[in-house]
């Protein structure tokens, strides 16, 4: 390339780009100093007696406690639902079932604002995804699934599918409201029942959810929502007089719930951990590229089961790529989650920080180079740095396990047929992102990907209507759209 | 004249398209019901399901990459070919306790089984996948792509309909398999694996192995690389043993109510789609002009 003149320019972000601070209200957060299990239309008091804190991971300080829900709530709270099935859910008609979802979806628009602020001030994520995402797409996920309601026999022809009965739900800390939505939303429309726990991290949205419920006037015992830790679920997951149990979170536990269910004739769905692969091609239009990588990892700080945690890129693209990359994250705004400028926010919990600071550790020891945006994080409360790893081998942990942070493990590739050996050679399989202009190429690509959702020049990207889960292991059984329905019926 | 000596057949595994005898050297015997000694028949080991685990994984990217429609030829050349040695699998099942009628009515099943989903290979497809309306700027579409590798216990009460019935599904949806015969009835399952042989379906996509269920069962459902495994007996102990070992590597378990394979109810695209991955992909839609098809 004689003559052609080396660009050095860069970008600059210096203090000159500091935004003023657009802090969200709190003001519209109802908080209760306490909450009780939802069991049968009503908040009751827990008859362990025990609760525990629930506190804001960007500041440490305590939300409210929440009631931690032993084997005898449990075994409330499945009876009430069972209950409920047999003499109410079962044989109200499947058009009045389409209403009262209808108005839980309606209600969750009205109250959508609270929704977003207590999700960012219990979770830690910034306000702009809780506000523009985690809420508005709760309530899509129950307004869709209210219209299948009636329409169940046209989803499988010639079958008579019937509801299973009493789902067990247990869903993790990451879209708190949003997996309420997903598991809900379709365990209803099919005519069961539910008892569900949300993560002992996030509980607060699935309690405001719960007043929704009682709101909306569903019958008691329809929806039971009880909070509490591992016990907790595992005392749900081992209940006899349930009939499903849907589980999202991770591969570990999603294993020890697989093993547990084996003597029964529990129907099982599992959404699990993931690795997946993000690649660029030479071909790519890189900007937009790179913009999809970093949605990709750092979106909600990388707690994203189908995150973008590992980056491949074309060799001959590897330079531009790279800068660009760390460049883009120079500007991510890291911070207060309830400023509406905020790109990356809190990580969820102490407990999740110590392991996004062990998996950096490791990644170093086995001879990865870091680089961190070199922004400055709040004293108090939970934050990494965004994160990228270059000189990353296969076979590093980093590149290999679920680190469920703002993590990016960078590898690169020449052909093809080695990127697609190297993307699908783990044990997880749930999504891929491919970038690149050539259409032929991206169905080459997304047909050899082996992972239940693939992202062709985007990434990170729901829709109530579009079906997710995994390959391999990181589970089976989907949710979202037509296909999601199959999760919750005898067909 | 001296009467003629009868050649007796040696029954043999067939794994990745050959014939070997197990590797452990071991048989058992294969009894008639009234007690008389059919056959000697391969004692498959766990290095025999380990072999035909890597057979099937070998096996699985070409086929599933090839056609629909060559599939459906491939099935229904299998249909041909076990036409023309309807007599041979009808003299087994009387041997192993069949009348001839329910004998005969067995095989034609079976050959019209696999014509059956023979026509079902490149159009489930159509019946499971979707185009997802979404509501941002995006074409999405869902659509079928097999689990992988399969194992499979045949149904233990039948010879030869119940393992076609649980194999057709399987392969006509692009996955490979490793079946373990009936346990009992294994005759027509060896004779079967020679027409599979004859049959155009490459080596390694069909293995079958011939042995016990109690000893072979906890190998077929911990193997790692297998993604899928099928069972469909009432046996509550051996379905938790699957359900746990299967938990190992999220393996998916198939399991069914013990079924007669015989009725005709018993088929259908739903048992192609038990053994299928639903894959969503995503890709922009560009709309930037924002020009509207007004026509």
């Amino acid at each position: 390339m004689a003559g052609v003149k080396k660009n050095n320019l860069r970008l600059k972000f210096d203090s000159s780009r500091n935004l003023a601070p657009a802090p969200e209200s709190k003001s519209i957060a109802n908080i209760a100093d306490r909450y009780d299990l939802f069991i049968n239309g009503k908040f009751e008091k827990p008859s362990s007696k025990k609760y525990f804190d629930t506190i804001n991971p960007a500041t440490e300080e305590k939300l409210s406690s929440v009631a931690e829900a032993n084997n005898a709530d449990v075994n409330k709270a499945v009876s009430a639902a069972r209950t409920a099935y047999e003499k109410v859910w079962k044989k109200t008609s499947a058009k009045e079932r389409a209403k009262y979802i209808y108005r839980i979806a309606r209600m969750i628009q009205e109250r959508a604002r609270e929704l977003a602020v207590i999700e960012t001030l219990d979770g830690g994520k910034p306000i702009r995804e809780s506000r523009d995402f985690d809420v508005p797409t709760a309530a899509n996920h129950f307004f869709y699934y209210a219209g299948w309601a009636d329409k169940l026999e046209y989803a499988f022809p010639n079958k008579n599918p019937q509801p299973l009965g009493v789902a067990g739900q247990i869903i993790p800390w990451n879209f708190p409201l949003l997996m309420a939505a997903w598991k809900i939303a379709p365990a209803l429309a099919t005519g069961n029942t539910v008892v569900l726990k949300p993560a002992e991290t996030t509980p607060l949205t699935a309690l405001k959810l719960a007043e929704i419920i009682q709101e909306a006037d569903l019958p008691p015992g329809v929806v039971n929502i009880i909070t509490g830790a591992g016990a907790t679920g595992a005392a749900i997951v081992n209940h006899p007089d349930i009939n499903k149990i849907a589980f999202t979170g991770s591969t570990d536990v999603g294993k020890i719930i697989q093993r547990a269910v084996a003597g029964s004739d529990k129907k099982v769905t599992l959404e699990l951990g993931g690795k997946a692969a993000n690649i660029i091609f030479d071909d790519a239009p890189l900007d937009q590229a790179v913009e999809g990588v970093i949605n990709g990892i750092f979106f909600n700080q990388g707690h994203v089961c189908c995150a973008g945690s590992r980056l491949f890129v074309q060799e001959s693209v590897y330079k531009i790529v790279l800068q660009k990359l760390k460049d883009r994250m120079e500007s991510l705004i890291v911070g207060n989650p309830m400023d509406k400028n905020t790109d990356v926010g809190a990580i969820n919990s102490r407990q999740q920080l110590e392991v996004i600071h062990k998996y950096l550790k490791i990644g170093q020891q086995e001879g990865a180079e870091m680089f961190q945006s070199s922004c400055a994080i709040p004293k108090k409360g939970f934050y990494c740095r965004p994160t990228i790893f270059t000189n990353v081998a296969q076979s590093n942990r980093i590149a290999q396990e679920e680190i469920f942070g703002p993590v990016l493990a960078i590898q690169t590739f020449r052909t093809e047929d080695e990127v697609i050996e190297k993307a699908n050679n783990t044990p997880f399989g749930l999504s891929a992102g491919v970038w690149t202009d050539k259409g032929s190429k991206i169905f080459n690509m997304t047909s050899k990907l082996r992972a239940g959702v693939i992202w062709a020049n985007t990434y990170n990207k729901f829709d109530p209507v579009s079906p997710f889960g995994g390959y391999k292991e990181s589970g089976f059984g989907r949710e979202g759209g037509l296909h999601g329905l199959g999760a919750y019926l005898k067909v | 004249m001296s009467k003629r000596i009868e050649v007796l057949k040696t029954y043999k595994i067939y794994i990745g398209g050959q014939f070997p005898r197990t590797e452990s050297g071991r048989t058992y015997i294969a009894y008639s019901p009234k007690g008389e000694q059919l056959a000697n028949v391969c004692l498959s080991s766990r290095k025999d399901v380990r072999d035909a685990v890597g057979s099937a994984r070998s096996a699985f990217g070409g086929w599933s990459a090839r056609a629909a429609f060559n599939r459906g030829q491939i099935l229904y050349r299998i249909a041909e070919m076990l036409e023309g040695r309807k007599a041979q699998f009808i003299d087994e099942l009387v041997k192993q306790g069949s009348s001839k009628a329910s004998a005969e009515t067995e095989v034609n099943r079976s050959i019209d089984r696999l014509i059956y989903y023979s026509g079902w290979c490149d159009k489930y497809q159509q019946i499971f996948s979707s185009v997802n309306p979404v509501a941002s700027s995006h074409f999405n579409f869902s659509a079928l792509e097999p689990m992988g590798v399969v194992t499979i216990v045949a149904p233990q009460n039948t010879s030869l309909i119940g393992l076609v019935s649980v194999m057709a599904p399987v392969i006509a949806g692009g996955n490979s398999c490793v079946i373990l015969a009936s346990e009992n009835k294994p005759l027509c399952a060896v004779t079967f694996a020679e027409v599979l042989n004859s049959s155009d379906l490459p080596g390694g996509v069909v293995n079958i192995l011939t042995g016990k269920v109690a000893e072979l069962l906890p190998f077929l459902a911990d193997h790692m690389d297998v993604n899928a495994i099928f069972y469909g007996e009432n046996d509550a102990a051996n379905k938790k043993l699957i359900r746990e070992k299967a938990s190992l590597n999220v393996k998916r378990t198939v399991i069914y109510e013990s079924k007669n394979w015989v009725e005709e109810k018993n088929e259908s695209p739903y048992f192609i789609n038990d053994f299928q991955e639903v894959k969503t992909t995503w890709h922009p839609i560009e709309n930037i002009g924002g020009a509207k098809a007004g026509y």
